[in-house]
């Protein structure tokens, strides 16, 4: 995600290392480096000249204390402040409401519809509730059959009537929600421009009607400079509750992230990262500030594991890492529920440090996913859990059932290895963070 | 200063009949006024050209998106002649801004900013992207904009993926009065060779293919968009073939990896601009001119199938600093 901005910051961060003392000299190059990282996020202009003062004249008060690296003292000042800048703690979505409506608005294509649905899909996993989608969008051609074709994959309710009336339309679906008892009422409305008065009129006008808990403005993080003009345009009308951010698992940096709520005041609630119906991750400006930071996001990984691996096994299994009883039967089972996750380079790039083990650019194939779990598969339950027993002529046979060469057995059986001694590492806490 | 009169004249004198700058003015009415009066509002406010004054125009280029390189060089290529030529008044600056822009669009080249029609063949034109930039409704325009000149389109629905894209397309087909073809739940090249078939038994002129929006990090879906091209190259292998890459003017930085991802791996012959009737200036179009060397072809200015225009490089700057002149 922020992955770029993170190689800016750690490599300008580099030059003080070593130094001394924090002086107006040794951190001016720094300074430049962050101020060009933050610019080519699309940091807005303003929120990095205030960053970059705030930055360097709290840095010149710092007091170096024995003990302690200047640029270590450095790299948590930017990390407080980027904490800051992000907004602080994490804003959840307020529900209070029987049933909760979201509004979900925002520019054409920043992807309102598929996060409509994904997040009727999370609030029903996440919390066992029984959401309904409103097809608001009565303008873009199929802009109803595809929340309706949404609403069908993932087994959930679409209310639609037509083409008509918006506000009638919600009129009719609160009712209905309540009929049915639906917990959660999700209304997907059409995307327009900040400065189209005749469609964000209709938004007021949707708004005055259902009165929703929470009011979504969904932006796609590659956006520009022009972010701020948006933000504030559907602000001042509506009263945004909070922003989701979408396509962040681009290459983009995403610096619109820091610019939202510090110049609006509007949390972050989601990130999107993908283009699956389970891609909504919640937002926590700790973890992006780690990231930007080089730190990794391993409390990310931990929650998309949650949804899908349940407790007892995941106590299970740290059990078994930290004794170092991780074996591929295990493995199999990870395997399984990885893929439920996701692409993996995504899980990868969210581990701490992924950058200098060089896993940010790891492409893994699907196919070599399939060839690995071939291997695992071609052993015997007992080879599965004593994998030290497989020698030559049980790697020949491993090697023929798979279809695969005795080399990649060899090779799969050794990062097997690596992979088993790095787990026994963090499952005990010794895996070493930047601070 | 060359350009700026040049432009200055064209569009004092022919203004009422230059139907098409006229669009563009309206058009780019916000964009141009935001942009635009920070500009002159520069040339009020400073009067002498100092560090303060140079910060406050490097602002002004960043908001519009130009792309933090481009900005740089362009602003150190001002310094350069302010110094040489002696200038010292900010409104003299105004043109060489102005100036300056043009060059880096321009880069001492002719360009081809039309599309490549064959007479009595077929032209293919597929569409690539990112998701929401808004390839479907770009197609719906240029569908309709070719029907008006008496040309036969067929629509393609490339995009196999996502929800709704069918209908979207179809929808459009049938508003624009083109052919359309399409199935569902289908591999897109699978369709894209059926759909290329189809359009030499009806004798489309023109046949434009959707494609499904791919963020140009993964790797599997930018592979197939090589796939695709190779189906157009056995199934109509004379035909003129365009490749344009859209992007959203809202877009910042990262629509250069955009389109240096898409050029690697299919022939990118241009950029249509979606969105322009925002706020947005949609000046990363500058950088990838200048860095990747793809012309922008279109720009979008609207939702109707009518708000498309032809760009004209001369014409977005001067709808950009219409008001200074």
């Amino acid at each position: 995600m922020f992955e770029y901005m993170g190689d800016r910051l750690s490599n300008a961060i580099k030059n003080i290392r070593g130094m001394g003392r924090i002086t107006e000299d040794n951190i001016n190059d720094a300074l430049r480096e962050i101020r060009l990282a933050l610019l080519e996020a699309d940091v807005n202009y303003q929120v990095v000249k205030e960053f970059i003062n705030t930055v360097k004249e709290k840095a010149l008060g710092l007091e170096v204390e024995k003990n302690v690296k200047p640029d270590e003292l450095f790299i948590k000042l930017c990390k407080d402040e980027l904490v800051t800048l992000l907004g602080g703690d994490y804003v959840p979505l307020n529900t209070n409401g029987n049933p909760a409506i979201l509004m979900l608005v925002g520019l054409q294509g920043s992807g309102k519809t598929t996060t409509c649905g994904k997040l009727a899909n999370m609030l029903r996993k996440k919390h066992a509730k029984k959401p309904l989608l409103v097809a608001c969008d009565i303008y873009r051609p199929a802009a109803i059959d595809q929340l309706k074709e949404i609403g069908r994959n993932l087994n959930i309710e679409v209310f639609t009537e037509g083409k008509e009336n918006p506000v009638k339309i919600v009129t009719d679906a609160l009712s209905f929600a309540k009929e049915n008892k639906h917990d959660y009422v999700i209304i997907d409305t059409a995307g327009r421009l900040h400065i189209d008065e005749t469609l964000m009129q209709e938004l007021v006008d949707i708004e005055s009607t259902a009165k929703p808990q929470e009011i979504l403005l969904v932006i796609d993080a590659m956006m520009g400079q022009d972010a701020i003009n948006v933000i504030e345009g559907f602000n001042s009308k509506l009263k945004l509750t909070g922003a989701i951010l979408t396509k962040m698992d681009g290459d983009t940096k995403g610096g619109v992230a820091l610019s939202i709520r510090h110049l609006t005041n509007v949390p972050i609630k989601f990130v999107g990262n993908s283009e699956k119906m389970d891609g909504l991750t919640e937002f926590y400006p700790e973890r992006i500030a780690s990231r930007i930071l080089d730190m990794g996001d391993i409390l990310a990984i931990a929650e998309k594991v949650e949804g899908i691996v349940s407790e007892d096994e995941a106590k299970d299994q740290m059990k078994k890492m930290r004794k170092g009883e991780y074996n591929l039967e295990d493995f199999l089972t990870n395997m399984k529920q990885i893929k439920k996750m996701g692409p993996i380079s995504n899980i990868l790039k969210m581990l701490p440090q992924a950058r200098q083990m060089g896993l940010n650019n790891v492409d893994i194939d699907p196919k070599d996913m399939a060839h690995i779990e071939a291997i695992v598969l071609s052993m015997t339950p007992y080879e599965r859990r004593h994998p030290e027993v497989i020698k030559a002529s049980r790697k020949q046979r491993i090697a023929k059932g798979s279809a695969r060469s005795v080399e990649e057995v060899n090779r799969l059986l050794k990062q097997f290895e690596e992979m088993k001694k790095m787990m026994k590492l963090m499952a005990n806490g010794n895996m070493k963070l930047p601070f | 200063m060359g350009f700026f009169n040049k432009i200055k004249n064209i569009f004092t004198k022919d203004k009422k009949e230059d139907e098409s700058a006229k669009l563009y003015d309206t058009g780019l009415a916000k964009t141009r006024n935001e942009f635009v009066s920070k500009l002159s509002f520069l040339g009020v406010k400073y009067t002498k050209i100092d560090e303060e004054y140079y910060e406050a125009l490097e602002e002004i280029l960043i908001n519009a998106d130009i792309g933090v390189n481009t900005v740089t060089k362009f602003m150190d290529s001002l310094r350069k002649r302010v110094k040489e030529e002696n200038i010292s008044n900010t409104k003299e600056l105004n043109e060489i801004i102005v100036d300056e822009l043009f060059i880096i669009y321009v880069n001492n080249e002719s360009l081809s900013d039309k599309i490549n029609i064959k007479e009595n063949g077929k032209t293919v034109i597929l569409f690539v992207g990112v998701n929401g930039v808004g390839k479907t409704t770009s197609i719906a325009k240029i569908a309709y904009k070719y029907i008006n000149m008496g040309k036969k389109v067929m629509m393609i629905a490339g995009d196999t993926f996502r929800a709704g894209a069918y209908e979207q397309l179809k929808e459009w087909s049938q508003k624009t009065g083109s052919y359309f073809y399409g199935k569902e739940n289908s591999d897109p090249a699978s369709v894209i060779y059926d759909g290329l078939e189809a359009a030499l038994n009806n004798d489309s002129d023109i046949i434009l293919i959707d494609t499904a929006g791919r963020l140009q990090n993964k790797d599997n879906l930018m592979q197939e968009l090589s796939k695709m091209n190779k189906v157009i190259e056995k199934v109509i292998p004379d035909c003129n073939k365009e490749t344009l890459l859209v992007i959203d003017a809202t877009t910042g930085q990262n629509g250069i990896l955009q389109a240096k991802a898409f050029k690697e791996i299919t022939d990118v012959t241009g950029i249509v601009l979606t969105k322009l009737d925002g706020t947005a200036k949609g000046g990363i179009v500058l950088a990838i001119k200048e860095e990747v060397n793809i012309p922008v072809k279109f720009i979008g200015l609207g939702e109707k199938m009518t708000d498309l225009e032809p760009f004209d490089i001369e014409n977005y700057i001067y709808g950009l600093f219409k008001d200074m002149m």
